[in-house]
């Protein structure tokens, strides 16, 4: 007999399971339509695969996983796709969300299945690709993709969940009681792509006699091949929240989940009783996941009972067919007493998720009395199955006091309700967790897309100083490449200057010169070259001097002038020389006249460069 | 030399005093250099805190400028885009009182994202030089168009716009972004809960 240990705190509200559990699985008649939201799973919404108008079979692939967390979803039953569009959403914000409507055509013909005679032949991958394929999503209430969660390493203990501790809700109760064995199959199936498994354990509350009968009936007649481990049916006592998945590990293994992490953490990995039969019909049949149990309850109902419902079927459709007197009744809920929600459209459909609509009656589930000041009693931190101070993260949600609440670990909170429920105040603490919850990640999330931002200005800026600090180079690039044109320029004019002026001085004593060029032969040659480059920077580091000279103007004008009139000097020169170069050679007449008129007004230069002189001196 | 302070009290007493103050002075010297901090990190601080629009609506160029007019002494109520939020963040951060928002640089609104109407368009590109962080794409006569995530609503670019294609549209809120509200409720006594049991079943 295997120890069981215990959780913190928890409550015993009024079991009322009686009601839903005196038929077996009923079902009721096809909806006029069936509103299948893409995302009814935890993670990425599904991709329609459908179009408007297309015929599909019941079990037909209408959406596909998008990404690695989401879930495929199939047709529940054959028609025409009517629409893909905002419908209400099976949500407490009551907002629409993208879904396929179905039109059934009422032959609720099937589609060719791919089953499985031998599923324990399969391997791990390939369960789980089947899981996957047939869009299993956690039926506990959560609606965590299956496939996903059996990804996870190193798993010791798989644990099936039938707690179902919330009251009303008998849909797990029921299914045991007539599915026990596929239930089994599944668990036997599921441990199989775990390794390094040793134990499968099913966590049961003692409330349900019938249903444990059924599985220890159906665990004898098990057959026992040996190379399977073998099942154990744990019955724990009956306390809420003890369905909680932590609150149901810390009961069996008495190990608790750390704060922030999954089971898998520490090597366990759990799933609904009903999630486990899905898997199998799922392997084993190669159905898809197209309905579930859900409990039906409520004084408000004709009649209360657990109705076998295809995915995506109103509510209100669900309600009529189970004689609703909308009179009596408060409010619509979706889920149990203790976790559910209200929802305003009752045409918001039936999901993978929903295990009960709870109908009450005014009587049966009063509206909460009104919120009075929290005297600080403390039965909140005594009922806490998550060991937090409800009292303290009460204060800091009021005060939206986000630092405190995270070092109040409100991420801890599996909102069970359980504070709620003992609080003689009447305060509504969950909501206050909830919106707490809700106003943390908000601002986790603008923190992310401010800091994006703030990335993306930075990085805009560094870009444009950048684009700026580049052409600010180019522009004093192309300003020095100027100066260094005009300098060379002037240095160019100045060389020409002294040679002209070289050229002045050789032919003043150009008899001299002559003969010594005659004598030297052609190195003279070089030297009077390397002489005139010396000369001509000579004058060229004379005119930088004369203009660096702190000489007065008129100095500096009577230099200039001297220099343009030995340069006129020079030119009329050189003029003279072709001139007559090309008389002996007997050029053409209009190339002389031209040489003649050069010269001409090279003597006029000269006159007006010596007049001007005169004048300045 | 002892002698000397052994037998001048007072002496000893300015000797010892300045020299602990030689010493803690050299310590001091010391981490000021070792530890210097670049910037200063209270406007990294308050820069966290504002909401990174850079819409302007401040006056400054972008919220760091602003982050640095607040540490030189500048209200903290000049933020629209960031709210009473950021106020109340701000004050706290700053300790001081948390003052409500300066209507003169706009009014808080709810969230908008910039949304071109393309075939509008005209493809000038003055848009993507107004938006502060990159979140238009285009080219020169090429049509435009906001990426909506990376998108801050800060409205910076529906002016230059020459044919007025852009429009500020709210961000829609969707399943995955809705969270519960917190419950405000008119807070009785246990005499008033008495009184109003009465009158409904009256």
């Amino acid at each position: 007999m295997r120890k069981i240990f215990d959780f913190h705190g928890g409550i015993h509200p009024p079991e009322n399971k009686h009601q839903s559990t005196q038929g077996g699985i009923e079902s009721i008649a096809l909806p006029k339509e069936l509103i299948i939201p893409l995302n009814q799973h935890v993670g990425a919404a599904a991709d329609p695969v459908v179009e408007t108008g297309q015929h599909v079979l019941k079990g037909q692939l209408i959406a596909e996983a998008h990404g690695f967390v989401s879930a495929n979803i199939h047709a529940p039953t054959s028609g025409h796709i009517r629409a893909i569009e905002l419908r209400t959403a099976n949500h407490a914000s009551g907002m629409a969300v993208l879904s396929i409507v179905l039109e059934p055509d009422g032959e609720d013909r099937w589609i060719e299945l791919e089953s499985c005679d031998q599923p324990e032949t399969l391997d791990a991958q390939a369960i789980i690709a089947k899981v996957r394929a047939a869009g299993l999503a956690g039926m506990g209430g959560a609606g965590f993709p299956t496939s996903v969660k059996l990804g996870g390493k190193d798993i010791q203990t798989l644990i099936l969940n039938a707690a179902e501790c919330e009251p009303y809700i008998t849909a797990d109760d029921i299914l045991l009681r007539h599915y026990a064995a596929e239930v089994l199959a599944g668990a036997q199936l599921l441990a199989r792509v775990f390794p390094r498994l040793e134990s499968i354990l099913i966590g049961i509350e003692d409330n349900k006699p019938e249903a444990i009968a059924s599985l220890e009936h159906a665990l004898a007649a098990q057959p026992n091949t040996g190379n399977t481990l073998a099942i154990e049916i744990v019955v724990v006592p009956t306390k809420y929240p003890s369905g909680g998945e932590k609150q149901l590990i810390q009961l069996l293994t008495g190990k608790e989940v750390p704060s922030g992490k999954i089971p898998a953490a520490i090597g366990i990995v759990m799933q609904n009783v009903a999630t486990a039969r899905a898997a199998w019909r799922a392997v084993r049949y190669g159905e898809p996941l197209i309905s579930r149990i859900t409990t039906v309850v409520g004084k408000a109902l004709k009649k209360q009972g657990n109705i076998e419902v295809l995915i995506g079927t109103p509510i209100a459709h669900v309600l009529s067919e189970r004689g609703f007197r909308e009179t009596e009744s408060e409010r619509v809920v979706v889920g149990g007493p203790m976790m559910g929600w209200a929802i305003e459209d009752t045409l918001a459909p039936v999901v993978k998720a929903t295990n009960c609509l709870l109908l009450p009656s005014k009587e049966e589930l009063p509206a909460a009395p009104p919120e009075q000041a929290c005297i600080r009693c403390g039965l909140c931190a005594e009922a806490c199955p998550a060991e937090l101070l409800p009292q303290q993260l009460y204060w800091y949600a009021r005060a939206e006091d986000q630092e405190k609440l995270r070092a109040y670990n409100i991420f801890d909170c599996i909102e069970c309700g359980a504070c709620s429920y003992v609080c003689p105040s009447s305060i509504p603490l969950v909501q206050y967790y909830r919106a707490a919850k809700g106003t943390i990640r908000q601002a986790e999330k603008d923190k992310r897309k401010s800091d994006q931002a703030r990335l993306r200005f930075e990085a805009r800026q560094e870009r444009i100083a950048k684009a700026e600090a580049e052409k600010e180079a180019k522009r004093l690039e192309r300003k020095k490449a100027a100066e260094e044109a005009k300098r060379k320029l002037a240095e160019k004019q100045a060389a020409e200057k002294s040679a002209s002026a070289y050229s002045a001085t050789e032919s003043a004593k150009d008899s001299t010169k002559d003969s010594a060029k005659k004598d030297a032969g052609e190195p003279d040659m070089k030297a009077i070259k390397s002489e005139m480059v010396k000369e001509a920077l000579a004058a060229a580091a004379a005119k930088k001097s004369a203009q660096q000279d702190d000489s007065s103007e008129a100095e500096k004008e009577l230099k200039r002038l001297q220099r343009g009139l030995s340069s006129a000097e020079s030119r009329l020169e050189r003029a003279r020389a072709t001139l007559l170069k090309n008389q002996e050679e007997g050029a053409d007449a209009t190339r002389l006249d031209t040489l003649a008129a050069r010269v001409k007004e090279a003597e006029q230069k000269v006159n007006d460069a010596r007049k001007k002189l005169e004048a300045a001196q | 030399m002892i002698d000397i302070l052994l037998q001048h009290p007072f002496i000893s007493a300015l000797v010892a005093l300045g020299l602990l103050a030689g010493t803690f002075g050299a310590v001091l010297g010391f981490a000021s250099v070792k530890f210097k901090v670049e910037g200063d990190p209270l406007v990294d601080q308050i820069d966290e805190l504002l909401p990174q629009t850079q819409c302007g609506q401040c006056g400054h160029p972008g919220c760091r400028p602003y982050a640095q007019g607040i540490v030189n002494g500048e209200a903290i109520n000049k933020c629209p885009p960031g709210g009473q939020a950021t106020i109340n963040a701000l004050a706290d951060l700053l300790d001081v009182e948390a003052p409500s928002l300066d209507e003169e640089h706009g009014q808080e609104d709810i969230k908008k994202v910039a949304f071109i109407r393309e075939d509008e368009c005209i493809g000038c590109t003055k848009c993507i030089q107004a938006c502060p962080v990159d979140a238009i794409l285009g080219a020169a006569k090429q049509m435009h168009t906001v990426i909506a995530a990376e998108c801050t609503g800060c409205d910076l670019c529906v002016e230059p716009c020459p044919v007025d294609c852009i429009d500020m549209i709210p961000v829609e809120s969707t399943l995955s972004d809705w969270h519960w509200e917190l419950p405000n409720p008119a807070q009785i006594i246990a005499t008033d809960r008495q009184n109003q049991e009465e009158s409904q079943a009256a």
